[in-house]
């Protein structure tokens, strides 16, 4: 696989480095020559420099024959184009584009280059990971669909000590596993919760922070 | 064109202000959007419109510009990209009848023009100005002998 990737910074060393020991055919294209030289010592990859947004650069990099373009210089109207060019002019089948703000991911998708933005990767993964310190994990299945998540019961949560029959959960919600000591067990309608519980909760988007506050008794 | 069009222009230099002054003059209603507020000192008595500092690129200050009831937009920064960008923005998403970008690299002007923006490229347009001049001279010169 060839991946061309454009831009600077620490994000796009470590992608090199990743890409480059993964196995794949990696081009990096930076505008600034003394980066371009630190790059070219310090990773084994082919360092192009010069302005990605520009036809000639492009090609240079072999965008004729590449696979993926990742844009992700600090400037969103580059990225953009620097996508554009490579699926129009050079028929790269995945082109992704960072949006530094994060309102530009609606826009570029309007436009037709897939992005992504970080602010709103690392603001959900806090949101997820940090808002609850009960919550220990959280993955989202069937295209974030459905979530399932792993709580942890404090012994002072609303739910302990009562059977699973007795507890009103929102709709769409199901404490699919618990674990108690180390023991996976499936609950059944008189199975009573304690405090040290791990439970393993499926829930829908709509109702996930209305079923955590059910079973921990804390608002998100 | 009808004088009492609502115009946005993006950029607020030699040819923004230049056209932001002479449309304003004729009657049209303008927005000027530039991120450098200094810019602003290019525009005259004659403007009579709205002056809005920030980054085009970003679709909040193209809302405040009220774009979505704009006749026209016309990109004129120096940067190709953000010309490029707001044009296909203004196009896309905020469906403005008629849009039009400077862009001075003309291999990039090419692609833009198949995605349907007008772009006009002051290099090809400078180029062609000057060869038919020089064309002009040397039929001038071959007509006595002719």
């Amino acid at each position: 696989m060839r991946v061309i990737i454009v831009g600077g910074g620490k994000a796009l060393y470590f992608l090199g480095r990743n890409f480059a020991s993964k196995g794949y055919e990696a081009a990096i294209v930076n505008k600034d020559p003394g980066e371009c030289r630190r790059l070219a010592r310090d990773l084994s990859v082919e360092i192009i420099c010069g302005d990605g947004s520009d036809e000639h650069v492009l090609e240079q990099a072999g965008a004729r024959r590449a696979d993926a373009v990742l844009a992700i210089t600090p400037r969103d109207q580059d990225n953009l184009v620097i996508c554009q060019l490579a699926s129009l002019q050079f028929g790269v089948p995945r082109t992704v584009a960072l949006a530094n703000d994060p309102d530009n991911v609606e826009v570029f998708e309007a436009l037709g280059v897939s992005a992504f933005s970080t602010t709103n990767i690392v603001g959900s993964l806090i949101e997820q990971h940090a808002a609850l310190e009960e919550i220990t994990n959280l993955l989202p299945v069937g295209e974030g669909r459905v979530n399932v998540t792993e709580i942890v019961l404090s012994s002072d949560a609303p739910v302990v000590d009562r059977p699973l029959k007795d507890i009103r959960l929102p709709e769409n919600t199901l404490v699919a596993v618990v674990i108690r000591g180390g023991d996976p067990l499936v609950p059944r309608g008189d199975s009573v919760l304690r405090g040290g519980d791990t439970v393993v909760l499926i829930t829908l988007p709509e109702n996930h922070g209305a079923a955590l506050k059910a079973l921990t008794g804390e608002g998100r | 064109m009808a004088n009492n069009s609502f115009i946005v222009i993006v950029g607020c230099g030699r040819v923004g202000s230049h056209l932001a002054n002479k449309l304003s003059g004729e009657g049209n209603s303008l927005v000027v959007i530039d991120i450098n507020e200094s810019t602003f000192d290019n525009l005259t008595a004659e403007f009579s419109g709205f002056r809005l500092i920030g980054d085009a690129t970003q679709v909040g200050l193209l809302r405040e510009a009220k774009l979505q009831r704009a006749d026209t937009l016309i990109a004129t920064t120096h940067d190709d990209n953000v010309n490029l960008m707001v044009a296909q923005v203004a196009r896309n998403m905020f469906k403005t009848p008629l849009v039009m970008a400077r862009v001075f690299d003309p291999r990039r002007e090419q692609v833009y023009k198949r995605l349907g923006i007008r772009t006009i490229c002051p290099t090809s347009v400078a180029a062609s100005l000057f060869l038919d001049i020089l064309e002009g001279e040397a039929v001038r010169r071959e007509e006595p002998t002719a």
